[in-house]
């Protein structure tokens, strides 16, 4: 009986274990010296990216739905943390401080936004939701390329039109319409993202291994049993919709500050997808295999610098292999076999190998 | 006059967006995945045309249908290499592929063709019609594509009803153990859905590239995706669903982008597909499964 | 306050003369009433004119042949399909416009012809979800571990033990339900339901796939189960043997109509139901 509880502890201290180990190793490396410049600038992304496969993961893992469209809620974190720090320049002085306003209130805007698209999305099914969330996250996208935010004197201003609509006297302009933020301060840092990365995946975690959780994951394993079983689907699909949705929201106000100019066309389909990939290629459902490929998956192409043009060719071989070969059913059993011999398997605490292996929809 | 132009306009580019959809919606009808890597395949349709007409110095008739052999042999050894070895897996996985071969497709462009954007030269070279003493003009290209879609509706209305081939791929999309069990050769069947659609790709990315004409690596992606879009708004799975999906979002696109704003016209277009799939959740003629209990 | 109307009305309205509600509960309110109950499926009707009254300790019994409505019932009475016609009373409360999980938590649970287990969570987690509405705990709560979590968490493991107890389960608690071999499957179906607290248990098919001897014991459990938690279960279950020998009152169905009602005896002896289906029977 205590078996599987300390086999879930285990494996959830792993994880912490993994994530805090990399920190310090990196950390080492890099007053060291020995990191090159372009890494050291990946740092960041890389813990906001994590971040965000953790938080697709809660969607497409625990939750069971599909989304093409998890870039627009980092978006919107990613917008209104650089809104929020641009305002405080001159109020807040310390630079984590504005960080971390920035971040809580880009958590808090992805998550009405969360609430606002997870009503009507998630009365779908499939495919369907799945397109739904594409719409919508081009949808933010082409919202944000078309919003002007300027602020003065009198306060904040906001135009769907153009720059001149809202041109005060002597105002600063914040978001510039397509060509986003400029000027932005640079405030997160490496230790910033570890520590997101921390607060996400504790967030995770605990979320999957609670009531919560385990209702959820009831809705995603049969909806119409889960709702025999007196369980209110709308509202626990939108709980966990809208929890990933919001830290999404962190991950995008962690990586906007990383730069001094952002545009939302960074936020498309293909940030979606890249996500997604992270997300499946590190298993489903797994989040120590999302934080894991989201890792590895940012700085291949940084690695394969070497093959200079081709880099993103072989990126795509690289995928498509993968792909290939981790549903290759012989290479499959092998790994498993593999796996169950070292211990590691989470299908390990099962009685027979063949039940529950659910990667996917 | 102006309503009348606009509505012919949106025809027009809603026939690219139908013929580009019908790939998609019969690949998913019989594989049941998202191909994400249609779109690009609109994209080599686009480039190989316009290598027949600028290197080779062909005539436009011949670069059609070089980009239709081309993109239909290229359709065939994707489905081969890349989805027939995931038959067994999940849908997600296949996704992934699909997407890995779209980054695969406009990688390799990349590399021979660059990024900069090549000027395509229509192939269409129909005169203008002017009607109303000049108030409504017709291009070539409009006709054609408006005709392309038609004719190509039609063939495959007859194909799917009429011919062995056409009944199988229906067999298949509604039960593909079943259908094996009837003596249905499967795998040759989601080939040949490949072949078709990966051809009907080439013609589309000819007749975009000759109304919009920029070529570019990235060309097919944002087609692509409307085209999905247009083939769920109508019901995907559905051929009629595809080409009323197609030509309804091509005119709101047009619509849109000359009442309300340019800017905003995707977020329209995306707009509503949302609200067409809240009211009808399987698309405007597509069949809602209910689930047994 | 409109509950306690309801309740008022149908404690005035008497049975249905063909009541089958046993000795020990007739006057007392009955857990179910199903009146005039009907429904269409695009100008067919499935089900009609179903009228039905299930005592708070009734064992009752749904029978008939296949395809004769009753999972539809079963449907019906859990508002997974709404009714075209009549009126579902549980508890005294019309369920009328009750989402599937509000008629639930208001006292009906069920388990599924086609087992429908959360087949990627284990046994012991798949009652915890039964018992979802009865421990509370938000999930701010789970997410900051606070100490309610932790209480709540014990007292989840708890009932679920012993829940688990009453098949002698226990020890497959870790085990995925997916997992579990087809009649332990049936068996946690019936825990999970439990767990929810009803006061109506709707059987579809325990015995479905069973050997004599697992539904000998399935046919102790049953009993057993009403006894200890003094419900009303109603079954819907092809093995004569079962059905004859546990349930109090029987109803049998053919081509969406009750065609009979009564004590298994007077079923068993009744005309009509041999033709429509005993009859049947008796040919293979």
């Amino acid at each position: 009986m205590k078996n599987i509880k300390g086999k879930k502890l285990r494996s959830n201290m792993i994880t912490y274990l993994i994530v805090i180990i990399a920190f310090v190793i990196i950390q080492g490396l890099s007053s060291g010296g020995i990191l090159t410049n372009n890494i050291k600038g990946m740092l960041v992304p890389i813990c906001a990216y994590i971040c965000m496969a953790i938080s697709l993961n809660l969607t497409v893992g625990i939750l069971g739905e599909l989304s093409l469209g998890h870039a627009g809620f980092m978006s919107v974190g990613a917008f209104t943390g650089v809104v929020v720090t641009l305002c405080l320049e001159t109020s807040v002085s310390s630079g984590p401080l504005r960080l971390l306003i920035a971040i809580v209130c880009g958590a808090i805007t992805a998550a009405i936004a969360g609430v606002i698209i997870g009503i009507p999305v998630l009365r779908l099914q499939g495919d369907y939701l799945a397109i739904v969330t594409l719409a919508f996250g081009e949808i933010i996208k082409n919202i944000l390329n078309n919003t002007y935010i300027g602020l003065d004197e009198t306060g904040l201003h906001f135009s769907m039109k153009d720059m001149n609509a809202l041109q005060a006297a002597g105002g600063k302009v914040l978001l510039n319409g397509p060509m986003g933020a400029i000027g932005v301060t640079k405030l997160s840092t490496f230790a910033a993202g570890f520590i997101l990365v921390l607060v996400v995946l504790t967030v995770a975690l605990n979320l999957i291994n609670s009531r919560t959780g385990r209702a959820v994951m009831a809705i995603r394993d049969n909806r119409i049993a889960a709702e025999a079983t007196g369980i209110n689907i709308t509202k626990y699909k939108l709980m966990a919709f809208v929890t990933s949705a919001s830290l999404a929201g962190m991950a995008g106000a962690l990586y906007a500050l990383n730069y001094s100019t952002i545009v939302p066309k960074k936020f498309d389909f293909n940030t979606s997808i890249l996500i997604l990939v992270f997300v499946v290629l590190g298993g489903i459902g797994n989040i120590r295999g999302s934080i894991i490929a989201a890792a590895i998956l940012t700085i291949l192409p940084e690695m394969l610098r070497a093959f200079s043009n081709y880099r993103m060719l072989i990126y795509a071989i690289v995928l498509i292999l993968v792909m290939l070969g981790t549903n290759n059913p012989l290479l499959k059993r092998k790994i498993g076999e593999f796996r169950e011999k070292i211990g590691l398997s989470r299908k390990a605490i099962d009685m027979t190998t063949e039940g529950g292996d659910r990667d996917g929809k | 006059m102006n309503l009348l132009t606009y509505l012919i306009n949106g025809i027009s580019l809603g026939s690219v967006y139908a013929i580009i959809a019908l790939g998609y919606t019969m690949v998913y009808g019989i594989a049941k995945m998202l191909n994400f890597a249609h779109g690009d395949v609109i994209m080599v349709g686009g480039y190989i045309c316009f290598i027949t007409m600028n290197y080779l110095h062909m005539p436009g008739i011949a670069g059609v249908l070089l980009a239709v052999v081309v993109c239909t042999i290229l359709g065939i050894v994707i489905e081969k290499l890349a989805y027939k070895p995931l038959r067994q897996a999940t849908s997600l996985a296949v996704l992934i592929t699909a997407i890995g071969v779209s980054y695969f497709l406009q990688n390799a462009a990349l590399l021979i063709f660059k990024a900069d954007p090549k000027v395509f030269t229509s192939v269409v070279n129909i005169p203008s019609i002017k009607l109303f003493d000049g108030q409504l003009v017709i291009s070539g290209v409009t006709l054609v594509t408006i005709a392309a879609n038609i004719i190509i509706m039609v063939c495959l209305t007859a194909f799917t009803s009429k011919t062995k081939m056409g009944k199988a791929m229906r067999a298949v999309s509604e039960d593909k153990g079943a259908a094996q069990l009837m003596g249905i050769d499967v795998n040759r069947t989601i080939s040949v859905t490949f072949a078709i659609g990966s051809g009907l790709a080439a013609i589309a990315g000819v007749l975009l590239c000759s109304a919009y004409p920029t070529l570019m690596p990235t060309t097919g992606s944002m087609p692509g995706i409307k085209a999905f879009v247009a083939a769920v708004l109508g019901g995907i799975g559905s051929i009629p669903g595809a080409m009323l999906g197609g030509i309804l979002l091509g005119i709101i696109e047009i619509f849109a982008k000359a009442y309300i704003s340019t800017q905003l016209s995707d977020a329209i277009v995306f707009a509503v597909l949302i609200i067409v799939l809240l009211i009808r959740p399987a698309g405007l003629l597509g069949k809602k499964i209910s689930e047994k209990v | 306050m409109a509950s306690n109307v309801t309740r008022e009305r149908t404690k005035m309205v008497p049975l249905p003369s063909d009541s089958i509600v046993p000795e020990r509960d007739v006057n007392k309110r009955p857990v179910l009433e199903a009146r005039h109950l009907g429904i269409d499926f695009g100008g067919l009707t499935a089900v009609d004119e179903f009228n039905l009254a299930i005592g708070p300790t009734e064992i009752a019994g749904l029978i008939g042949p296949n395809g004769a409505g009753k999972t539809t019932v079963f449907n019906l009475l859990t508002n997974v399909y709404k009714p075209t016609r009549g009126t579902v009373i549980l508890n005294g409360k019309d369920t009328k416009g009750m989402r599937i999980d509000q008629v639930n938590r208001a006292g009906i649970a069920r388990t599924f012809q086609n087992i429908r287990l959360f087949t990627d969570l284990t046994v012991e987690e798949n009652v915890r979800i039964g018992l979802h509405n009865e421990i509370k705990c938000n999930m701010f709560s789970g997410i900051l571990r606070l100490p309610s979590h932790w209480r709540t968490e014990k007292e989840f493991h708890d009932r679920s033990m012993e829940l688990l107890k009453i098949f002698d389960m226990e020890y497959l608690a870790d085990v995925k339900a997916g997992a579990l071999p087809y009649g332990a499957q049936r068996r946690l179906e019936i825990v999970r339901a439990l767990a929810t607290n009803p006061s109506l248990l709707l059987l579809d098919e325990p015995a479905a796939g069973m050997n004599p001897s697992e539904t000998a014991e399935l046919m102790e459990n049953i009993r057993k189960i009403r006894d200890q938690f003094q419900i009303a279960i109603m079954l819907i279950e092809h093995d004569m043997s079962l059905v004859m020998g546990i349930c109090e009152g029987i109803a049998v169905l053919n081509y969406g109509k009750i065609i009979a009602k009564g004590t298994p005896e007077e079923i068993q002896n009744n005309p009509q139901v041999i033709e429509a289906y005993l009859g049947k029977q008796g040919e293979d």
